[in-house]
């Protein structure tokens, strides 16, 4: 290129070369720069005050430098993505045998919440506790980010290849191969671990359930000739018994048994009919709460009782009797017995115990009173439990003799949560492979050579079989967080099968599935719909299965050798807690800080021990300080803090599993006591039991449990519950109803004639709830879904033992009392074996709220909808509102929650990755300010906004508060008060009146409808339904 | 020319004159420091350090420094506010009320006694800024202040605004009153200073030149202050009761608070004037001007408010019986034999007990007597407050939500530090500002001093 010779001046200074310019020419700024008024080098003050000041002012402004946020808008913007629109897609939960159809809500790519699924006609749109936190552990931050080889990170290809070379060489020296897991309830999965086992025909597949119904299963097996868990139906129940069986809370399928149970619950003037439920239990378990009558037995009394009601069924049926069962002393047996063959082919026994013989008289007493084709279906068996429990100790065994050689542990964690976890971790040493899909470093991983970590359910694609004929498609909601994979693909990959997961799953619907109906021929059309609904369902077996009556008179033998009860001594009963489960999501905060239904304890479990047996003890338990006893069983000891449970059986102790984690996370770690090494064995079957050799010695240390209730009774307080029994009701639907009256001007006057209220008018809407205090289980679903929804912290166990958690929603537990109904001091002590009442309280939206009148700034204000508002911003945290509050549902922000590592334990708030499951229509609150149930405001806004874009009105049920729609027992009901067609409506049978002045007022002509402290007139938004129990007489004790 | 009873006890003792008036209370502003004030402010600074530790805490970290939770949401805040605020009460009593109605025992007292009306009030004022969650916001948003937002204002429905404006008032006034009388005093310290101090107090007597007219004027802006502050006396803490009354929960739901309040104000605010009047006297050997006759009217006060608290308390109890509302009944149950029923009985004991120990002239003329039952009265009228906000919220409607309060370090570090305050306040007023109103005692040094023995 030809250079160029011009030459430009800046100025003719330049030009004329004047010596000014050439003095200045070379400096950076060659003009005049007013910061030496004096010209060269001499700072005068003026300038040093210039420069301090713009120095001061540049060095707190770079010292205020806001953090980087950074928002990045979409380039390409994926379809269906539209930012602040959320998505919602059909899936399947999945944790360990466990599996609900769910729908997730996604908003701008990440799941925010989980929903059930209408569509399921098993769940029907029902969650539990579990389901709604599982969201919170996709985002945990300590998963595993990818494979690991000893302990430290690896690649795919490497960790694949060197897993293969192994198994192919133990595949030729004929080793053992096992592939330990939990139930596998995916069918497609289930091919894909078939494949391995084709591939390497060493290999076994052991499942194992940390617990188990193994005992279920093996006595169909002996009574029908099927090894199966048939599915039961309690909504065609008249009569329900259940020995020990906690199917409300953790038996089996609870949720799906709670939808079932609480139709039988559901009470009204036309409908003055319910279930009658007997329990007889040893710990007081949420169904036991919620039965009608309740008999505390010990757990070696079970067999006692079962053999009682075979015999007692027998003798009217017309069979023969089975040995042993004398229970003459246990209360309430003979009339369920009577009641049971009076509503035969209308009545289901259930009992908890693992023990195959156990069950082999269920199964004979239910075939005895035709409840087979009616409550119980054996034809639509379920896949929720599929462990054996006699595979897994033969496998260890195995182990043990060096006879297994490599062992794959398929998202399970025995060496924590199985009976043989001992055995199993010496035994582990013989083998020369061992891997695990664990998705973090847990008890079992920690023990292993190879880590491949298996995706989160919401990241996965997968299929599950609830029960025969009843599938659920999982389908991912978020690109994998981390360089995980999906187990099943591993499998494949193992078996020298290189095949995308997701075709894998395809291809197994069209050869299975797709040919199992007949709506449409076209396969994607098919799979579509599948997946829109997120369920697909054919019919199921069509089997006829004939009772064995000699499998029967065997295992009454066995269970005379092996119940008996000496009324002497402690026996021990594990349990699940419904937060915690078998202790798999053990790091998930959200359900450690969920209040256990019965005990209202967090954060921990305990030896449930009874108000006799503590103050024998000499242990009294004052606003959660206990002591510590040891619990020791044989070899296997524990120092563990004594709660005291009114209700627990005389004689027994319970102690939850699902403690004592050592590795599941900071937040699950060292919390509770490991109480899996009680499990004991019966006939080959794991049993949660222990009938002998229970000892507990005193340590005198204090101990400090952290609830969220500490006061017990209700204080025979009938403005606060509202109660009665069926046969009362039968008579009079005001059955249990007070009707406060005050007296003025000469005559006793409702309270809400009385006013300085001017009232306020709905001309829209007028938001309301009713809740059902009858079908109300207390199980806590919605205290999680409210946690999820609305971004509420959690505190940690400090804090809840300071009495400040946050949960917006509450369920109160009450057991009455025996004590004279004027001895306030008495009635604070709870009955030996209360009747159990539960009462979901929340913001009550008052339309006369005391909140709204004493905050100094107005940030809480009444909306022109009905509902109590809370202005954050706005706040300043007087506190006043919340002391105002008759029914104490305010919490305040004590300390900043969020972005504090005094607060590590509150995941979704203290790391980004943990951010990403808040919800972004709810702030997050400040330090300082008073939050409360805002009706899940933010809900009904975008409802609203929905139906006035189609130019409608919202329909009913179409917006839903959080907790109203997990609630599986449709306790909850949420709806517009001035929508004639609303449930809401419809149930507290609402009419307008004018009053005197003129005004529209609504009048509730439902007699069972109450507000909670009608007396002082704050006049709630909220509606209880009396709580009536099926019982003859009203009694304090269950 | 007023012309006292010869009845009377003479209100001044020893013989003074005015001159020696002049000398005896200018002797401590002029003269170095004592060697026990040293020490007094030592401590009082050194609490008012310690307590400001738990101040920043509670501002850095939050309220959940404190024992307060989701049932309890007030405790010791609001106890020590409506205590400090009750001691406050005493000073308008004596200056204004006690003016009005020409008591003249007043004059030795109403200097000191309205010096500790402003301090506590300064005190009281702390807890409704500290006990907010956001303090930096609710400093001012609590005013009906003009703003940008629209119509965001504040509730005036709300009884912790009237108390905003209950307590400016009450602060503004008591101070332009306390100040006004120090006037006359400053100019005569003034008139005998020399060098910077002239200065200083030259231009804190804002030029007085004790003219006739001068003092007309003086007597006036006095006699309307009186005025003015004397509905106060009875306002600030019905406002301050206000907050209880008019809320729903048993315990606080009642009409009988304000007087009710008001006289255990005043109460409580003469037991502390006589605690710190006994001290001052003592040390500045003020015996002469602060005598057994004002100790004993004061203790006469004493015994009639502490009466007419005692009859609140047995009203009170009468009145939830007699109502029938089971809620209320157990609020009463629960304070005689709930978990704080230490806390209702030490009330019961200090308020209506021992008062009625001044029937006697014995012990009502005995300075120790007087000196620890004043002690015994504050811890009794702390424990009162205590008792209705706590043990009030402790136990209300629910029984799901009852709980218990337990104090922190914080809680009592902030207590502490008002302590801190007061005294560090009221040590520096006692050594630079004239205790005793000069001015004023001079006026009856004639008619109502004890005639000098011969």
């Amino acid at each position: 290129m030809k250079e160029n010779q011009k030459t430009y001046w800046k100025g003719i200074e330049q030009l004329t070369n004047e010596p000014s310019f050439v003095k200045n020419a070379e400096k950076e700024f060659p003009e005049y720069l007013p910061i030496n008024e004096n010209g060269e080098g001499n700072s005068n003050r003026r300038d040093f005050l210039k420069l301090m000041g713009f120095g001061i002012a540049a060095a707190s402004l770079a010292a205020c430098e806001a953090p980087v946020r950074k928002a990045i808008p979409y380039l390409n913007k994926p379809v269906d993505v539209d930012p602040s629109v959320p998505n919602y897609y059909a899936s399947t939960y999945v944790n360990g045998g466990d599996a609900v159809s769910i729908v997730v809500k996604t908003r701008e790519g990440r799941p925010i919440k989980i929903e059930g699924n209408k569509f399921s006609s098993m769940t029907l749109g029902g969650t539990n506790a579990q389901v709604e936190a599982s969201v919170l552990s996709l985002y945990d931050k300590e998963r595993l980010t990818g494979p690991m080889k000893s302990g430290a990170s690896t690649d795919w290809a490497t960790l694949d290849k060197e897993v293969t070379a192994k198994l192919n060489a133990i595949a030729e020296q004929g080793g053992q191969i096992a592939i330990v897991s939990n139930t596998v309830v995916s069918p497609t999965t289930k091919k894909a671990v078939g494949e391995f086992i084709a591939k390497y025909p060493t290999a076994q597949h052991i499942t194992y359930d940390a617990v188990s119904a193994y005992g279920i299963a093996e006595a169909n097996r002996l009574s029908f000739g099927e090894a199966m868990v048939p599915s039961y139906d309690f909504s065609k129940a008249k009569t329900i018994v259940s020995v020990a069986a906690d199917f409300l809370g953790t038996w089996i399928s609870p949720i799906e048994f709670t939808k079932q149970y609480s139709k039988t619950r559901k009470i009204n003037a036309k409908h003055r009919e319910m279930s009658r439920h007997y329990q007889f239990e040893s710990n007081l378990s949420l169904t036991g709460a919620n039965a009608d009558y309740r008999t505390g037995i010990r757990p070696s009394q079970a067999g006692s009782v079962v053999t009682a009601i075979y015999n007692g069924i027998a003798a009217k049926a017309g069979q023969s009797k089975v040995s042993g069962g004398n229970a003459a002393d246990v209360a309430h047996l003979s009339a369920a017995i009577n009641e049971l063959w009076a509503n035969r082919g209308a009545s289901l026994l259930v009992a908890g115990s693992n023990d195959p013989a156990i069950q082999v008289l269920v199964n004979g007493i239910n075939a005895m009173l035709e409840n087979y084709g009616t409550t119980i279906n054996a034809n639509a068996p379920v896949h929720f439990r599929q462990g054996n429990d006699q595979a897994m100790s033969t496998m260890v065994k195995d182990l043990n003799a060096g006879k297994v050689k490599a062992v794959i542990f398929f998202n399970c964690n025995p060496l924590y949560d199985s009976a043989e976890a001992q055995a199993l971790a010496a035994g582990l040493a013989k083998a020369t492979l061992k891997v695990s899909t664990s998705d973090r470093m847990d008890e079992t991983s920690k023990a292993v050579d190879y880590i491949a970590p298996d995706h989160h359910y919401l990241e996965q694609w997968n299929d599950a079989e609830l029960r025969s004929g009843h599938y659920s498609l999982t389908q991912p909601t978020i690109a994998p967080l981390f360089d995980t994979r999906q187990a099943p693909e591993s499998f494949l990959q193992w078996a020298g099968i290189t095949v995308e997961y997701y075709q894998y799953l395809q291809e197994n619907w069209k050869s299975n599935f797709f040919t199992k109906q007949s709506d449409t021929s076209n396969f994607q059309m098919f799979w579509d719909k599948s997946l829109f609904d997120g369920v697909f369902e054919t019919g199921g077996n069509t089997n006829t299965y004939t009772y064995d009556y000699a499998a029967a008179a065997s295992a009454g033998t066995l269970i005379a050798q092996n119940y008996k009860t000496s009324g002497e001594g402690l026996e021990l009963a594990l349990y699940q807690k419904l937060s915690i489960g078998t202790g798999a999501q053990a790091n998930n905060p959200w359900l450690q800080e969920t209040s256990d239904a019965v005990t209202k304890a967090t954060w921990d479990n305990y030896l449930t021990v009874s108000q006799a047996q503590a103050a024998e003890w000499g242990i009294q338990m004052i606003e959660g300080n206990t002591e510590t006893v040891t619990l020791t069983v044989g070899n296997s000891s524990v120092v563990v803090p004594v709660l005291v449970q009114p209700g627990q059986a005389a004689g027994t102790v319970g102690l939850a599993l699902g403690y004592g984690r050592t590795s599941a996370g900071r937040v699950g770690n060292e919390v509770g006591v490991n109480a899996y090494p009680f499990i004991t064995k019966l006939n080959g079957a794991n049993v949660y039991d222990v009938f002998a050799g229970v000892s507990v010695a005193k340590t005198g240390q204090a101990y400090r449990i952290a609830q969220t209730q500490t006061h017990q009774t209700y204080m025979n307080r009938s403005n606060v519950i509202q109660e009665s029994v069926l046969s009362e009701y039968k008579k009079d639907t005001k059955a249990g109803r007070e009707y406060p009256q005050i007296y003025k001007d000469g005559e006793f006057v409702k309270p809400s004639k009385i006013s300085l209220w001017k009232g306020h008018d709905y001309n829209n809407h007028h938001w309301g709830l009713a809740i059902d205090m009858n079908s109300c289980t207390g199980c806590s679903a919605c205290t999680v879904a409210c946690q999820a929804e609305n971004n509420i912290p959690v505190v940690g166990k400090e804090e809840v033992l300071n009495r400040r958690e946050m949960a917006w929603i509450r369920i109160d537990r009450y057991y009455s009392s025996d004590a004279p109904v004027d001895d306030q001091k008495a009635l604070e002590k709870a009955s030996e074996n209360p009747e159990v009442t539960f009462q979901p309280m929340m913001c009550q939206h008052c339309n006369n709220a005391p909140c709204e009148t004493v905050c100094p700034v107005a940030a809480t204000t009444h909306s022109s909808e009905g509902l109590n508002q809370m202005t954050y911003n706005r706040c300043i945290g007087t506190r006043y509102c919340a002391n105002n509050c008759p029914y104490k549902v305010r919490r305040f922000n004590w300390f900043k929650y969020h972005d504090n590592t005094q607060f590590d334990k509150n995941l979704s708030m203290n790391n980004d990755l943990g951010k990403m499951v808040l919800n972004p229509d709810v702030t997050v609150r400040a330090r300082g300010v008073m939050e409360k149930c805002t009706m899940c405001v933010q809900r009904i806004q975008s409802g609203k906004l929905a139906a006035k874009r189609e130019d409608r009105r919202p329909v009913d049920g179409e917006i839903n508060t959080a907790c109203a729609s997990a609630c599986p027992a449709d306790a909850i009901v949420f709806g517009d008060m001035n929508d004639p067609n609303s449930r809401i409506t419809a149930m507290l049978q609402l009419q307008e009146e004018k009053d005197e002045k003129g005004r529209i007022e609504k009048v509730v002509n439902e007699d069972r409808a109450y507000h909670v402290l009608e007396e002082i007139n704050v006049n709630p938004n909220v509606w209880y339904f009396t709580k009536i129990r099926n019982k003859e007489k009203q009694t304090t004790e269950a | 020319m007023q012309v006292t009873s010869s009845v009377r006890k003479p209100l001044i003792t020893g013989g003074k004159t005015v001159h020696d008036v002049t000398e005896d209370i200018c002797r401590q502003v002029e003269g170095k420091p004592s060697k026990s004030w040293l020490l007094a402010f030592g401590a009082a600074a050194t609490a008012f350090v310690i307590g400001f530790v738990a101040v920043a805490y509670t501002l850095w970290e939050g309220i959940g420094m404190w024992g307060l939770n989701k049932t309890v949401g007030w405790a010791w805040d609001i106890t020590n506010f409506v205590w400090w605020v009750g001691i406050g009460h005493a000073g308008t009593l004596i200056s204004a009320v006690l003016l009005l109605f020409r008591q003249k025992w007043r004059m030795a007292i109403n200097r000191a006694a309205e010096a500790m009306t402003i301090f506590a009030v300064i005190c009281a004022a702390m807890f409704p800024v500290l006990h907010m969650g956001r303090p930096w916001l609710g400093a001012y948003w609590a005013l009906p202040l003009p703003n940008t937002f629209g119509s965001l204002w504040v509730n005036f429905n709300s009884p912790l605004l009237w108390d905003v404006f209950a307590i400016s008032t009450y602060f503004s006034v008591s101070l332009v009153f306390w100040y006004l009388g120090l006037v006359p005093d400053f100019a005569t310290i003034r008139d005998r200073a020399t060098g910077i101090r002239k200065t200083i107090y030259g231009a804190l007597s804002l030029g007085w030149d004790g003219a006739a007219r001068t003092w007309g004027r003086y007597e006036s802006v006095s006699l309307i202050l009186a005025g003015l502050a004397t509905p106060l006396v009875l306002s600030v803490h019905t406002i301050v009761s206000f907050d209880f009354a008019t809320s729903v929960i048993p315990g606080w739901h009642t009409t009988i608070f304000p007087p009710y309040f008001v006289a255990g104000a005043i109460f409580s605010g003469f037991a502390m004037v006589l605690t710190l009047m006994l001290v001052t006297r003592k040390v500045f050997k003020l015996e002469d001007y602060i005598t057994i006759e004002h100790i004993e009217l004061m203790n006469i006060v004493i015994i009639v408010t502490g009466s007419i608290v005692g009859i609140a308390y047995i009203t009170e109890f009468f009145i939830s019986w007699y109502s029938g509302v089971p809620a209320e009944q157990y609020a009463f149950f629960n304070r005689m034999q709930g978990p704080y029923w230490w806390a209702y009985w030490s009330m019961m004991t200090c308020n209506v007990i021992s008062p009625q120990l001044f029937w006697s002239k014995k012990i009502r003329t005995n300075i120790a007597a007087t000196f620890i039952i004043s002690i015994v009265v504050n811890i009794g009228m702390w424990f009162e407050r205590f008792v209705i906000i706590v043990t009030s919220l402790h136990r209300d409607y629910l029984p799901s939500s009852w709980a218990m309060f337990y104090p922190t370090l914080t809680d009592m570090g902030i207590y502490l530090f008002t302590f801190g305050l007061f005294f560090t306040a009221f040590l520096l007023f006692a050594k630079f500002f004239p205790v005793i109103n000069m001015a004023e005692v001079k006026s009856i040094v004639k008619s109502s001093s004890e005639k000098k023995a011969a």
